[in-house]
């Protein structure tokens, strides 16, 4: 490391020596590599992560927002009150915001957001994060009061995700392909297949962005991103597909890697309805019988955090709960016999056809082979047909699958939901979360949650998702971690 | 006198044409209704409830009957009216006339430089079975057709892209950036769809090259004077294109399904790479009309193909 950094800084200063003269002005234009194309640019009416990893925080803001160590943070709400049972919310609005067509951002644009995201006939896909939310009113042009029927303290958290950004109602309908928001950054151009543009926003109510023009190329194929990159076709990929093309980065002095984490979990959830995993001595004999870290080598080179429960290193209140159930095959022999299936057992992997989850799946089998348990692996299409198999109908044993959404240890306490798992104590823990009236509460629940997963396994934890960034070693400010899919261009800027 | 059958053949050939469109159309749209997979529960991801998925379900008209969806589709089309992408909310008209002014000249490209490399290869190779030429042919054809057209542009982009720098790695800058940018970024692609090709017509041409030196005709005009190269030319290369023709008119399917891989690994926005990502995300009102138009170009240059040979070969005027 520390020769790396001694060799990095000698051809940074040579190369500051030489270029100095000729490069007085700094670059102002930064070009972006994307694996996946955003489908639509309005946050508020699809899913897919590209989209908030082009618009958020850019184009669209929030009232609140999530930084880059997971906290909340204040955004387009300066400053926020909770009343002491938890129901009313009230919001003080910055003053002098416009949007990128000139309207005033005011508590009634506000207002309108988000009764637009919780009316009946919504499309919003994060619809049910905001389903506390019973009145939205706006007393004054800079105040808003949310009044809820029942605690959400996440609500601070959900507020400041993509789904929920500020929209002006004039532009509600052209969203998807000429959005307007309130961001440091203005909509360019959208060459579909291809790239979008975005500029400065001239009137931007914060600190000016230091580039001019940010543009997202969408590369889909690893080893084309590889060779953009070299051949100076992008500046950076903040998730370089190709762990196993990372070393050929590392040795070059004209590039940074950067490897940082996500808030993607990838599990191997199981139907917990169906045995033997309605055992939980059996969920536990199968999480042990797993190397973590050997899966992380073969499928990501390495990158990756092994986790222990559905929490990621990059949420906030993140716990290590790997050794819980560390891998011990002796162990879990031991559990098996005593569940009953000392002389074995047999089930299916549903992988989706995504290269991660087929690898996993076979390192899997080997592991799970070596404690007397035979898994058949079968390949499901994904998205479509594996939504429809395991995520709708629940008809599968096991799958292996990342979830994307952020801070998501909820969907544990959902129902109906595809591990179709049910625990009273869980439930009230995210219950006592919702209940919260202060971060430090909020905090503590979560602690709870993870540790009552880390011990029953209703989903075999495997690692958080790697967020490898690979950049032009003059490039600083891009975000080393990524809690919430995004890429913030606020504070990028050109070191020469 | 001479042309009535061929107008009337002509006439029954855009009949069939029609026929088989409508049946085409309705395949692709059965097959779509069929295939697993919402599109509105992939637009809305994991965490949709359930009454968003139907908000947004009645939105798309996805809540419709079969028949009902189909009609509404096939009157559409009539308007020329194509409907709007799900996922990109753009007509879908306006999203496949930017991916053809992609596709279009990238197969054109692709097409004119197989036969540039086929036609005198071929012809050599086939004046001359055995010789030098002819070796150089069959190695090139052989390898051609073993390796498929993507491995080949991703070879090309290592070997060549990146060495080289004179052509980039992949994008496309449009066609209002210039000719010669836009044409340079078609250009390492083209060459990759090309090869495969020109691979399969070499071996044609090279066939049809030797069988008709063989033919009496060709030896009346060499017993009354004309020199090699005059009977070549003027008797052997004319009626050896087409079989070239026929094999040319069949390829243009595998083509256009080489453009999906091709513009894949070289990140070029057209017609391919749409359908690839209409398909992953179940966009089925893109998926329909890019399939449909696939049909429609490889039926209708099948067509042409057929009407061609009228032209190149006399003897097809009377016949049939």
């Amino acid at each position: 490391m520390t020769r790396t950094f001694t060799t990095l800084a000698a051809a940074a200063l040579a190369a500051g020596l030489i270029a100095a003269p000729a490069l007085a002005e700094p670059r102002s234009d930064v070009i972006v590599g994307m694996a996946i194309e955003p489908t639509g640019l309005d946050p508020t009416a699809a899913a897919p992560v590209a989209i908030g990893q082009v618009v958020w925080k850019n184009l669209f803001e929030g009232l609140t927002t999530v930084n880059e160590n997971g906290d909340i943070a204040p955004q387009l709400a300066e400053a926020w009150h909770v009343s002491d049972d938890g129901l009313t919310y009230t919001f003080k609005l910055r003053e002098g915001v416009t949007f990128h067509n000139g309207k005033p951002f005011t508590a009634e644009t506000a207002k309108y957001s988000i009764d637009r995201i919780i009316a009946d006939d919504s499309v919003n896909p994060q619809k049910v994060l905001y389903s506390a939310i019973e009145t939205v009113e706006a007393p004054d042009a800079h105040t808003l009061v949310l009044t809820l029927s029942r605690p959400a303290y996440d609500l601070l958290y959900w507020l400041g995700f993509p789904a929920a950004v500020m929209v002006e109602p004039d532009s509600e309908a052209t969203n998807a392909t000429d959005p307007v928001g309130t961001g440091p950054f203005e909509f360019g151009e959208w060459k579909k297949g291809n790239q979008v543009t975005l500029t400065r926003n001239p009137n931007y109510w914060g600190e000016k962005p230091a580039l001019e023009t940010v543009t997202f190329r969408f590369i889909a194929d690893a080893q084309a991103q590889a060779a953009a990159l070299t051949s100076g076709g992008v500046d950076a990929i903040p998730e370089f597909a190709a762990p196993e093309l990372v070393s050929t980065f590392e040795t070059n002095d004209a590039f940074k890697v950067v490897p940082g984490t996500t808030g993607m979990e990838v599990v191997a959830g199981m139907n917990n309805a169906k045995p033997p995993f309605d055992d939980r001595r059996v969920r536990r004999a199968l999480m042990m019988a797993i190397d973590r870290q050997a899966i992380i080598d073969a499928t990501n080179s390495g990158y990756g955090t092994p986790i222990g429960s559905h929490f990621s290193p990059s949420d906030a209140g993140y716990e290590d709960l790997t050794g819980v159930l560390p891998y011990d095959p002796e162990q879990a022999k031991a559990l098996l016999a005593e569940a009953g299936y000392g002389d074995g057992l047999q089930f299916t992997i549903k992988a989706p056809n995504r290269g991660y989850a087929e690898r996993a799946a076979e390192i899997m089998q080997a592991y799970f082979a070596q404690i007397g348990v035979t898994a058949t692996i079968e390949s499901s299409e994904f998205p479509a047909k594996w939504l429809q198999d395991v995520f709708k109908d629940t008809n599968y044993d096991m799958t292996i699958i990342g979830h994307a959404e952020p801070l998501d240890i909820g969907i544990y306490a959902r129902d109906p939901y595809y591990f179709n798992y049910d625990n009273p104590d869980f439930d009230a823990t995210m219950t006592a979360i919702a209940d919260a009236t202060s971060a430090e509460e909020r905090l503590a629940g979560y602690k709870k949650a993870q540790e009552i997963l880390a011990e029953d396994v209703p989903a075999l934890f495997l690692y958080a998702w790697p967020k490898i960034g690979v950049w032009n070693a003059d490039l600083e400010g891009l975000w080393v971690n990524e809690p919430v899919p995004s890429n913030d261009m606020t504070g990028v800027h050109w070191s020469k | 006198m001479q042309t009535r059958p061929a107008v009337r053949r002509i006439a029954g050939n855009l009949v069939f044409l029609a026929a088989s469109l409508l049946a085409v159309s309705f395949i692709i749209f059965a097959v779509m209704a069929a295939v697993p997979g919402d599109p509105a529960e992939i637009m809305l991801g994991t965490s949709a409830a359930p009454d968003t998925l139907a908000a947004l379900r009645s939105e798309l008209g996805l809540d419709q009957p079969f028949l009902l969806r189909y009609g509404d589709w096939l009157a559409g089309l009539m308007h020329g009216d194509l409907g709007l992408s799900y996922t990109y909310s753009t007509p879908v008209a306006a999203l496949i006339g930017e991916r053809l002014a992609v596709t279009l000249p990238l197969a054109g490209y692709a097409v004119a430089l197989s036969l540039a490399i086929a036609l005198p290869l071929g012809v050599f190779a086939g004046q001359r079975p055995g010789g030098p030429v002819d070796i150089v042919a069959t190695f090139f054809s052989q390898i051609g057709i073993a390796v498929p057209g993507f491995w080949i542009g991703l070879l090309l982009i290592l070997g060549v892209a990146l060495t080289l720098g004179w052509f980039p790695t992949g994008g496309f800058p449009g066609w209002q950036a210039g000719f010669l940018p836009a044409i340079t970024a078609l250009t390492l692609p083209a060459i990759a769809l090309a090869i495969p090709q020109a691979a399969v017509l070499t071996r044609v041409t090279r066939t049809a090259v030797i069988e008709v030196a063989r033919e009496d005709f060709v030896r009346t005009a060499r017993a009354k004077g004309a020199s090699r190269m005059r009977a070549l030319w003027r008797h052997v290369v004319p009626n050896a294109l087409i079989p070239v023709v026929t094999m040319l008119g069949m390829q243009i399917s595998v083509l256009m399904a080489g453009t999906v891989l091709v513009e894949n690994v070289f990140t070029l926005p057209g017609l391919g790479t749409l359908a690839y990502q209409a398909l992953a995300q179940r966009d089925l009102i893109v998926i329909q009309n890019v399939a449909l138009l696939f049909a429609v170009i490889v039926m209708g240059l099948n067509f042409a193909v057929d009407t061609l040979y009228a032209v190149i070969d006399p003897r097809l005027k009377a016949t049939r």
